[in-house]
């Protein structure tokens, strides 16, 4: 810790944007399980919310540097947890992303995310203005694409994705040459055919679904359908809280996860929409300018991982309830139902805090 | 790893302010997209939202009752429940789903799938009808399975009862699911599913007895359960039909029929309306109603007695010696003979240096000796008729089996029926491609060689002949019925074939004689009551040698017998047919059964009641002039 606390160190800002994202999240999750056998659900998610504050706040007091130090144990107890879920992972629909500790489960892979912008950072705080050379590439490769991999064989593709803007933001910001960008972006483009080999016939048919959007006899286009319904049903006021036929009914999948977002769009309108995205662009431009404002190269890497991540997340989820991407299970962040999720990203959080304190201050 | 923590530099700008614009960039590439669904096309959405919380039911109209000519009920509906699937989550419906679906229901599931698919092009909205008469088990399985499988549906519908079973099912036909070219038709109007008559009564009046579904709009919760209604529009009944046919008659000839493989038409002449039909061996078609089991389908389908067939307008077979009838009738009206032209038979005769046999050869029996047109009928002599149809020549027989309504549908208000066949020298060249053999023509004189007629066709014919030439068109429904029905039924007014007073008299004592003198071979029909006419028939179904050489008895001599009542002004005329059943003899009461049934009712007779007193009376009614004069001509 080593520093005395002072009320001026934490980002109230920022802990207060997430705070009305997490809230407006509630009240969704809370519409969408009403009268259904998950109607107390919002309840538990306030404590998550108040938890996962809490440890932002903590997190907030840690020097960074301190947590950049531990990444070697920290990413190899990861990946020895991935590999034990695989393993002896208990399964919940059919797959084993969750950790049972006491009562409470965790969602591994939520962890992992947090500890990949740590092995970032941590890699780039040294590095100076030498270019990304091939060498860095493949390291951060494996480093990036063991747990990636491990997490795909859950199966959870959408969380596995969500280490690709991490790293990208990463060698990004390090420095690469343009040439390499379009070697990577050529090789990229040949390799994924290969990669649709190793899909599951779900998520096969979720891409091709968005490739094909009017083959209306697929499931997932009635997802997409499904959700598109919910959100243009929602007008520019919404249909008012509780009153979301889509979201209540049960048409849309999982509308207090995934799809609370095509929720929201429904019950409060395009009004509803905008604030929310305002919300979350407020909070990605604070990380950023926290970027700016870092006291050295880990603390701004670290910043640009979280914000990366969040970006990603956010476009992707959103872009997906509207149909412009293919549908992958990648929640929100703080909106969606979930404990890991809301726990890890506050932490995240929390240290962004941590660095903007420790910012240089000519 | 050692990780050092450098203070002396930070990413550049540029690339923050990079990050920046491109976040920018995608929130409004976002927001352009939500204001484009949210209020762009808000008002397409919206809509979809409201039909996605309602589910349209349909309310399945009853089928008409089908009922006798006295109005009691042949066919009736009884409740029962079908489960629907609906499509309007089509998400659930994935291929396990469908196959978990199908083995609670014990259905196929291939089926299902197929059904599916061919309800594809259908509105979504529409449910498809899974299973009809569902059992107790596929209710309760429902029930209880609400959440598991939401998209499945009950509604109380009207299945079909045959309460007769088997009496009369080739007449009523049966219900089936509408074919797959049938719904893909465009303009149709029916589900997958959806029940049609197939066949009988059920077929051609289909359009009659069918009701129109009405329908329920419901709000569904998110569990597919209904919550309310939003309209209900009423089905509209199908039409009751009521037919000629006679319930107490039907019985009779059941009855009487027995389980002999054959059929019986009872018509009334002089309106043609069919009073009795039976085809046997019959089928249940309850067991249409349900979902017929494949493998009884198939029982059905690969029985060579061909109970699916209704053996009264669609077997096709020799009319043997009731041909007698047309052969004579052609006879005295083209003068080829006089009522006095006599033939003397010895059993066998020589035609076109080829001997020719009289059925008494085969029986061991004594020859006819000397006949005149009067006894060859009663006593059915086939040298006589050989004489006289080699006398005629096929032309004229031809023409004349046709006048007299053979060889052509009868146009009777039934599906399938069947035309027959009377040889022409035209037709053998059109057919076989050679001349028409002389001796051919020998054969046909007794109703053999290629002539083939249908039950309901002898009934026709020799009702026609009975009555003097009037040929009413059979019919199963009243035409007046069907005018007020908004349908347009054929003409059914008799049709007046023009016939010398002189033949028919002659013809007419020829089968009184046959059911009523001594040597008659219809003595079986004799009758207290009412004295009946007709003729009988033995007709070959292959040749004498192979008949004689099969162990079996596939190939044994199909029986008829044709009559009619009272001999003067005929009421009723019965066409009764056995097939394998050897001998004319076997048909011949069941003929007798039903004309009595029909006069024990006209008559307020009980059928075992005080006989003596109603007898005198009978024959004092019925006893025709004709008959009685014909009685002193006879014994020739």
């Amino acid at each position: 810790m080593g520093r005395p606390f002072r009320t001026s160190d934490i980002d109230w800002f920022l802990l207060g944007l997430a705070l009305a994202i997490a809230i407006i999240g509630v009240v969704e999750i809370y519409s969408a399980t009403l009268h259904s056998p998950l109607a107390g659900l919002y309840r538990k998610q306030i404590y998550w919310i108040i938890l996962s504050s809490i440890l932002a706040l903590v997190a907030s007091r840690l020097d960074y540097h301190m947590i950049l130090e531990q990444t070697p144990w920290l990413y190899g107890v990861s990946i020895l947890l991935l590999v034990g879920l695989l393993v002896a992972g208990h399964r919940i629909a059919g797959t084993r992303r969750w950790l049972q500790i006491g009562s409470m489960s965790f969602q591994v892979s939520e962890i992992v995310k947090l500890i990949i912008i740590l092995v970032v950072a941590a890699y780039f705080a040294d590095r100076r203005n030498k270019a990304v050379t091939w060498g860095d590439l493949v390291k951060l490769g494996i480093f990036a694409g063991v747990p990636a991999a491990l997490v795909a064989l859950e199966p959870d593709l959408g969380t596995a994705l969500t280490f690709i803007p991490i790293v990208a933001a990463g060698i990004l910001f390090a420095g690469i040459r343009w040439q390499d960008v379009a070697i990577l972006c050529l090789a990229g483009i040949l390799a994924a055919p290969i990669g649709y080999h190793f899909l599951r016939p779900y998520q096969r048919e979720r891409l091709m679904t968005f490739i094909h959007p009017t083959q209306k006899t697929q499931t997932s286009s009635y997802q997409v359908t499904q959700t598109k319904i919910a959100i243009g049903s929602g007008g520019f006021w919404g249909k008012g809280l509780g009153k979301g036929t889509q979201g209540r009914l049960g048409f849309i999948p999982v509308a207090r996860a995934d799809s609370i977002f095509a929720a929201l769009a429904e019950e409060q309108g395009f009004v509803g929409t905008l604030l929310v995205l305002l919300l979350y662009f407020a909070l990605l431009l604070r990380l950023l300018e926290g970027a700016q404002t870092a006291p050295d190269r880990a603390g701004a890497f670290l910043l640009i991982g979280l914000a990366a991540v969040l970006f990603f997340q956010v476009v992707i989820n959103t872009g997906m309830m509207i149909g412009i991407f293919p549908i992958t299970g990648i929640p929100l962040p703080l909106m969606s139902q979930g404990g890991s999720s809301l726990l890890f990203t506050f932490f995240g959080l929390g240290l962004a805090m941590s660095v903007k304190a420790r910012r240089y201050v000519n | 790893m050692e990780v050092r923590f450098p203070s002396d530099e930070r990413p550049p700008a540029w690339k923050i302010a990079f990050l920046q614009y491109l976040i920018a960039a995608s929130f409004l590439g976002l927001l352009i997209g939500y204001w484009r669904l949210q209020i762009g096309q808000h008002a397409v959405y919206q809509d979809l939202a409201d039909k996605n919380r309602t589910r349209n039911l349909p309310v399945i109209a009853p089928r008409g009752k089908i009922l006798d000519r006295e109005g009691r009920v042949l066919v009736d509906n009884t409740p029962a429940f079908t489960v629907l699937l609906s499509r309007e989550t089509p998400a659930a419906l994935t291929p396990e789903h469908i196959a978990a679906i199908a083995r609670a229901m014990q259905l196929d599931p291939e089926e299902v799938k197929h059904t599916l698919q061919r309800a594809a092009n259908l509105p979504r909205f529409q449910p498809i009808l899974l299973k009809q008469a569902a059992t107790l088990e596929d209710i309760s399985f429902v029930e209880s399975h609400v959440l598991e499988y939401p998209e499945l549906e009950l509604i109380q519908t009207q299945q079909r009862l045959y309460s007769l079973h088997e009496m009369g099912a080739a007449l009523l036909g049966y219900v089936g699911e509408v074919p797959e070219d049938m719904i893909a038709k465009l303009g149709s109007s029916y589900r997958p599913g959806d029940v049609m008559g197939k066949f009988g009564v059920e077929g051609e009046y289909n359009q009659i007895l069918t009701g129109r579904d009405g329908s329920r709009r419901v709000v569904v919760n998110s569990r597919g359960q209904e919550v309310g209604d939003l309209d209900v529009v009423s089905p509209t009944n199908g039409n009751d039909l009521r037919l000629t046919i006679d319930l107490d008659l039907e019985k009779a000839a059941e009855t009487s029929m027995g389980e002999r493989p054959g059929a019986v038409v009872a018509l009334d002449p002089r309106s043609g309306e069919v009073l009795a039909m039976v085809s046997h061996p019959s089928f249940d078609p309850n067991d249409f109603a349900k979902r017929i089991d494949p493998k009884e389908w198939d029982a059905l389908m690969d029985d060579p007695m061909k109970p699916l067939m209704n053996k009264a307008i669609q077997a096709q077979l020799a009319p043997g010696s009731v041909f007698k009838i047309v052969m004579a009738t052609a006879a005295l009206e083209t003068k080829t003979i006089s009522p006095d032209f006599i033939v003397h038979c010895a059993g066998v005769a020589t035609f076109y240096g080829r001997p020719y046999h009289d059925w008494v050869v085969w029986q061991n029996k004594p020859s006819h000796g000397t006949v005149n047109v009067h006894s060859a009928i009663r006593e059915s002599c086939d040298i006589f008729f050989y004489t006289v149809g080699k006398m005629m020549g096929i032309d004229k027989i031809d023409y004349y089996a046709k006048a007299l309504g053979l060889g052509a549908k009868t146009g009777i208000d039934l599906p399938g029926e069947a035309p027959g066949l009377i040889p022409s020298p035209d037709w053998v060249e059109r057919v076989f491609k050679h001349k028409w053999y002389a001796g051919a023509t020998i054969s046909v004189a007794i109703g053999q060689g290629a002539v083939v007629v249908t039950p309901l066709q002898l009934a026709h014919t020799i009702g026609g002949i009975a009555t003097g030439g009037v040929f009413a068109r059979p019919h199963v429904a009243f035409q007046d019925q069907l005018r007020a029905l908004g349908d347009e039924p054929p003409e059914t007014a008799p049709q007046d074939v023009p016939l010398n007073e002189d033949t028919v008299s002659t013809v007419k004592s020829g089968m009184w004689a046959v059911v009523n003198e001594g040597g008659g071979t219809g003595a079986a029909a004799r009758c207290p009551e009412v004295q009946i006419s007709g003729k009988t028939g033995t007709a070959q179904v292959v040749s004498q040698e192979l008949q004689q050489s099969a162990k079996t008895g596939e190939y044994k001599n199909t029986a008829w017998f044709v009559g009619y009542a009272p001999a003067d002004k005929p009421e009723i005329v019965v066409a009764a047919l056995v097939q394998r059943g050897e001998h004319s003899a076997v048909a011949v009461p069941i003929v007798r059964d039903v004309i009595k049934a029909y006069f024990d009712k006209k008559l307020g007779n009980k059928p075992a009641g005080n006989q003596l007193e109603t007898q005198a009376k009978v024959l004092s009614q019925v006893q025709p002039a004709s008959a009685a004069e014909s009685h002193h001509s006879s014994g020739r």
